[in-house]
């Protein structure tokens, strides 16, 4: 594992072409292009994947395990999202794409969506327990949670106490392969299948709790060719491995987690921009009586994930016929609860949009940046390699940019310098 | 040091627009560091104004102004003004048309919230020339 691993998308200098695009779409501003090609700015950057999504020279890449991560452990289990059944085609049966992991060379499976069921039964309770402090948000997506904690800081007390899915799925899944081989810890691969790569961030850095559970992350669409010649051979069998029913499958599209919650006055909201004009209203307390918050940064849920292969509305339609004869859920607390199954610790603000080290040279800052926007054109072309002119004066103001990197001013200061030399 | 004033016209035209000064207000506040529970206060009590001048007073003009120790908001308009200030001033009465309420509005929580997450309110009103609302919120 890397050291302060903060980012898990990340620049190909040799494919920029140090183009406008990804700047422009990035949710939190944290692209600029400088000397031609594209910088992510690892404080601000929320993993959320857009860039990927737009660079038209695909120069943004997502950070993930390679599949030969397998091959570290005496013992590996797969953990498939629940967004991974809705790749496949005509999928009737979740058993198939279980049994055919094995083949693959996995040892074992556990569902996500097993745990995803747990999670609902825990946060029905924990609502029930805490109403007072009502609505909730969902903490299941990882780039919905950076960006509160960067972004939203009167949201944090409103954040759902209970843990991810995918990390109680993989203390089980230890668990159960210990208990089941005698084998230690470390010779158990617990491995992720995932639909984006904000999963591996937090895995690699987690918020709310010490350690992840899983052991490396791997993607969706590197498994997916992986298992499909396998499909059929698994369709023979008839051994079942499913342990998750509608709830736990309905978590791979936006507002499956809050079905499962059985209430009424729940919101779902999906794509990050959607995601950003939830969170403020909420904190500006234009949303009330509401319970539950369910937020998803790509468009569809987790079906909308970069590193997914399907259309992640067609995925969304092919999870919903494959649960159809589904029970509504297999897997319940029961007797015992599993070990992580809140986070550890309160999320703490982290204040990196802050144009100053307190108050006082915050506002001094502001004002600075009031007078240069008075100055710049307002057209935010993009052209200075900032996404707005707003942006470009908060980086002249930190000292990381110049005003005349602005294309029109710098035009306009020429053209002054050539009509003083004339005038000489 | 000077203190940092930002201006805004509130356009009552367009209904759906309401909400973007004190949007801004609340953006640069976070970013200059206002500590995040006075950023809130600033945000819901301005929040409440902004919608009040659209839909009692055809619009207006704000001003904030950002001082090392508070946050002052200055809601001008030049509307009806407030009859009865007492009754204004009572959770749940409203003067809303059906038409406002229909979208949510003009549940009557306007001016208590603006006093309730204000540290200081001031209001001067006269009928028929307009209404200037006064907050400050300390930091």
């Amino acid at each position: 594992m890397e050291e302060n691993f903060t980012n898990s998308v990340r620049l190909d200098p040799d494919l920029c072409m140090g183009c406008i695009n990804c700047i422009k779409r990035c949710p939190t501003q944290a692209i600029r292009v400088r000397n031609g090609k594209a910088h992510i700015i690892k404080d601000f950057c929320i993993d959320c994947g857009e860039c990927i999504r737009v660079c038209p020279h695909h120069a943004k890449k997502a950070y993930y395990d390679s599949l030969d991560v397998i091959d570290r452990y005496k013992y590996k289990v797969a953990l498939p999202a629940p967004s991974f059944y809705a790749q496949f085609n005509n999928l009737d049966d979740t058993n198939i794409v279980l049994r055919a992991l094995k083949l693959m060379g996995f040892d074992d499976v556990y569902e996500v969506s097993a745990a995803a069921e747990l999670v609902s039964e825990l946060t029905r309770d924990y609502i029930e327990k805490h109403r007072e402090n009502a609505p909730f948000i969902s903490t299941a997506c990882p780039s919905v949670v950076r960006l509160i904690q960067v972004r939203f800081p009167n949201l944090l007390e409103h954040m759902l106490r209970v843990n991810a899915p995918v990390e109680i799925a993989a203390s089980e899944a230890k668990r159960i392969a210990m208990e089941k081989t005698g084998l230690p810890a470390e010779d158990i691969g617990v491995i992720f299948i995932s639909p984006c790569p904000a999963k591996v961030t937090s895995v690699k850095s987690p918020l709310g709790y010490d350690k992840s559970a899983i052991d490396a992350v791997i993607a969706i669409k590197e498994v997916y060719p992986k298992i499909l010649p396998l499909m059929l051979r698994s369709m023979n069998d008839s051994t079942e491995l499913s342990h998750s029913g509608k709830i736990g499958i309905s978590w791979g599209a936006s507002g499956g987690e809050a079905s499962g919650l059985l209430l009424d006055n729940y919101l779902a909201a999906d794509g990050i921009e959607n995601v950003i004009k939830v969170l403020e209203d909420l904190e500006d307390q234009k949303i009330s009586h509401l319970e539950f918050i369910e937020l998803n940064a790509c468009a569809g849920g987790c079906v909308g994930g970069v590193l997914q292969v399907e259309n992640p509305y067609v995925a969304k339609a092919k999870l919903k016929q494959l649960r159809k004869y589904m029970p509504v859920a297999k897997s319940h607390i029961g007797q015992f609860m599993p070990c992580n199954a809140y986070i550890e610790h309160e999320i703490e603000y982290k204040p990196v949009f802050n144009l100053g080290e307190n108050f006082a040279d915050g506002l001094k800052k502001m004002e600075q940046v009031e007078e240069i926007c008075k100055r710049l054109p307002g057209l935010d072309c993009g052209s200075c390699g900032a996404p707005t002119c707003k942006a470009l004066a908060e980086d002249v103001v930190r000292g990381v940019a110049h005003e005349k990197d602005c294309v029109h001013l710098l035009r306009e200061y020429i053209h002054k310098m050539a009509n003083d030399l004339g005038d000489i | 040091m000077s203190n940092l004033v930002l201006k805004y016209t509130v356009d009552a035209e367009d209904f759906t627009r309401a909400g973007e000064a004190s949007s801004d207000v609340k953006g640069k506040l976070k970013r200059m560091g206002v500590p995040p529970d006075a950023v809130r206060k600033v945000a819901i009590a301005m929040y409440e104004g902004e919608i009040n001048m659209v839909i009692h007073a055809d619009g207006g003009e704000i001003t904030v102004e950002i001082t090392p120790s508070q946050i002052i908001m200055i809601l001008a308009d030049k509307g009806p003004g407030i009859k009865d200030i007492d009754k204004a001033m009572q959770a749940g009465w409203s003067t809303a048309s059906e038409n406002v309420r229909a979208l949510g509005f003009g549940a009557g929580m306007g001016l208590p919230n603006m006093k309730k997450y204000s540290d200081e309110m001031k209001i001067d009103t006269v009928i028929g020339v307009g209404t200037t609302v006064t907050m400050k919120v300390n930091i």
